[in-house]
């Protein structure tokens, strides 16, 4: 499923791609981190059956690694939102692909989260709640002015569209 | 003492008994344990008990003071109720926010003529505000005027002037709802479970024997389950009246609830596969918000209420036509293809809808029939796994702030589904104004 056309489409900030990357790096050091040190005391201990097993299992590592930030920078391409006239709506998945609609009057609250690595980056998440546990809306890695316009935006218009239980 | 609930503005006490009640759940349990030390003769067993008497002295205090500090009123529209002993807690109820009344009736509150009056709303934690106890006729009364608060309309003075208008819509006979629970899955497990037993007796007698005593916790929570059932479908009937659906059960403890019209967010009708040789369904409502409070029991607060625990079709179709009228009758059902998905299901996989509701039914071994308003629904999500893509198909889920009934349209065809979820959202949009 790809979005559909005829509609202005938003996508997160280009830095989420560069911090999903660096989040898969990261991982992948530290995996790769305690193989590589076992290998260079094996070396020294002269044990030398170690030494291309050792660089085998790290060279497994590093592809792992690959194909996770291959599979990371899908994931955040997949991710987009489109404002409607009544409802949002957020495009997201590879592997499940799930289109939400959220009425602008059926929203609860929103909430702008950062953590400390999207902070970092300057980045936030932006949450819509309904009264339905189950319509899970969300958007990461939006710049900072994009999630506090996005914010107030769908505030405003909830407040203008806001519907009875 | 109590003689004028209805007065605005005062502050009102809680029953005096109410506190022997609380606590006499607990000393049921001290009275069971009790039983059991004795009958297995333990000597030791008579200390610990008398030693837990305190505590029992504990909570009946506790239970007296936690009385002395609990009032409540009805106040410009709202039920505030003040209440804790160590954290002090002032809750304030909206009455236009109201989802569900029940006056609930535990076998020793009933006794002693008490009620215990229960106010849901749509809060998604701790949404249920607790009167417990009331006399039986002021919890009536008090019930009448939130309800009339509810509607809108000004608390009348005498409540009971306007003949309260009731029509019994249905009715359980006693011995088809016990019929319903020899025919369910309970019943499956307790009979599977005897004849596992049976082979374990005859080809290993130890080990049965050692099964027998280790498996008394699972025997008693079947019993639970069993008399839970019973008795929330014991005699339940559902009426009619002008400020919506009225249920009553129960043999022990006694329910009645009110749902005001309008509030339901979801009707399911369930057809075991073992009730359809006798054309027997299950009808249940969802209604917003989840209670779930220290101190209740899970049948209390369930939200999905069987109007209709095992009725015949025709009752059903008579209850629907009140709780949803005109209600949408053609159904289109999946693409053949969806039977490689879910080879178990397709054959009831289908869905309708009209101006007002959308209808879908899904369901492995049991048929499950599920309406919604489309006033009702949150948010729509399409959702494709990688099966389905290979398949061309997709699932619609329609999401209701009801916690327990999840409709979905599964397995539908790909493009069929994005624009069924643009007519969809465009229906739910029109039903929202309306």
């Amino acid at each position: 499923m790809s979005e559909p056309p005829g509609e202005a489409w938003l996508h997160p900030s280009p830095r989420l791609a560069a911090m999903r990357r660096a989040e898969v790096a990261a991982g992948t050091a530290v995996t790769a981190l305690p193989v590589a040190a076992f290998v260079a005391l094996a070396a020294r201990a002269g044990v030398r059956a170690a030494i291309p097993a050792g660089l085998l299992l790290l060279l497994g590592v590093l592809a792992a690694g690959f194909l996770a930030d291959r599979f990371a920078q899908r994931r955040v391409r997949a991710w987009a939102y489109c404002e409607r006239e009544d409802d949002l709506l957020v495009q997201r998945g590879v592997m499940i692909s799930r289109l939400s609609v959220v009425p602008y009057g059926r929203m609860q609250f929103i909430d702008v989260v950062a953590g400390p690595i999207e902070r970092a980056y300057g980045l936030a998440t932006v949450r819509m709640h309904t009264a339905a546990a189950a319509s899970d809306a969300r958007i990461p890695g939006l710049s900072r002015d994009e999630a506090a316009r996005l914010r107030d935006h769908l505030a405003q218009l909830g407040e203008a569209k806001a519907a009875g239980l | 003492m109590i003689t004028s609930p209805l007065d605005a503005g005062t502050w009102h006490r809680l029953h005096p008994l109410s506190p022997l009640i609380r606590a006499g759940r607990l000393l049921i349990g001290l009275g069971v344990v009790l039983a059991g030390t004795l009958s297995t003769g333990g000597r030791g067993g008579r200390g610990e008990i008398l030693g837990r008497l305190p505590y029992l002295g504990i909570v009946i205090v506790y239970g007296v003071i936690s009385w002395l500090v609990t009032r409540w009123r009805i106040e410009d529209g709202d039920l505030r109720i003040e209440t804790g002993v160590i954290r002090r807690q002032s809750l304030r109820f909206p009455l236009t926010q109201i989802q569900a009344i029940d006056i609930v009736r535990p076998a020793l509150a009933r006794v002693f003529g008490l009620s215990e009056l229960r106010v849901r709303s749509g809060g998604s934690e701790g949404g249920a505000g607790r009167l417990a106890y009331l006399t039986a006729s002021e919890a009536e009364s008090v019930r009448l005027q939130l309800l009339a608060l509810a509607r809108g309309s000004e608390a009348t003075s005498a409540p009971d002037a306007a003949p309260a208008f009731e029509r019994v819509l249905t009715s359980v006979p006693v011995g088809r709802l016990i019929g319903s629970i020899l025919l369910s899955g309970i019943a499956v497990v307790v009979v599977v479970a005897l004849a596992a037993l049976l082979v374990a007796e005859l080809v290993a007698p130890a080990a049965a024997v050692a099964i027998i005593s280790s498996s008394g916790a699972i025997g008693i929570g079947l019993l639970t389950t069993v008399w839970r059932r019973l008795n929330s479908g014991y005699k339940l009937t559902t009426a009619e009246t002008r400020d919506g659906l009225r249920l009553w059960s129960g043999l022990l403890d006694t329910s009645a609830e009110t749902i005001p019209t309008g509030r339901i967010q979801a009707v399911q009708m369930v057809e075991p596969l073992l009730w359809r040789p006798l054309g027997w369904v299950r009808l249940e409502v969802d209604v917003a918000g989840r209670h779930r409070r220290e101190g209740e029991n899970p049948q209390e607060s369930r939200q999905l209420r069987a109007v209709l625990p095992v009725g015949t079709r025709e009752e059903a179709n008579r209850l629907l036509g009140h709780l949803l009228p005109k209600a949408p009758s053609e159904r289109s059902p999946a693409p053949a293809r969806a039977r490689l998905k879910s080879p178990l299901r397709y054959h009831n996989l289908a869905w309708g809808r009209n101006q007002r509701y959308a209808v879908t039914t899904t369901g492995r071994l049991a048929r499950v029939t599920s309406w919604i308003p489309l006033a009702k629904v949150q948010s729509l999500r399409l959702v494709q796994g990688p099966v389905q893509r290979r398949l061309r198909l997709a699932t619609i889920h329609l999401d209701t702030a009801g916690r327990n009934l999840h409709s979905a349209l599964r397995d539908r065809d790909a493009d069929d589904a994005r624009a069924v979820l643009q007519e969809l959202t465009g229906l739910a949009r029109a039903a929202r104004r309306a």
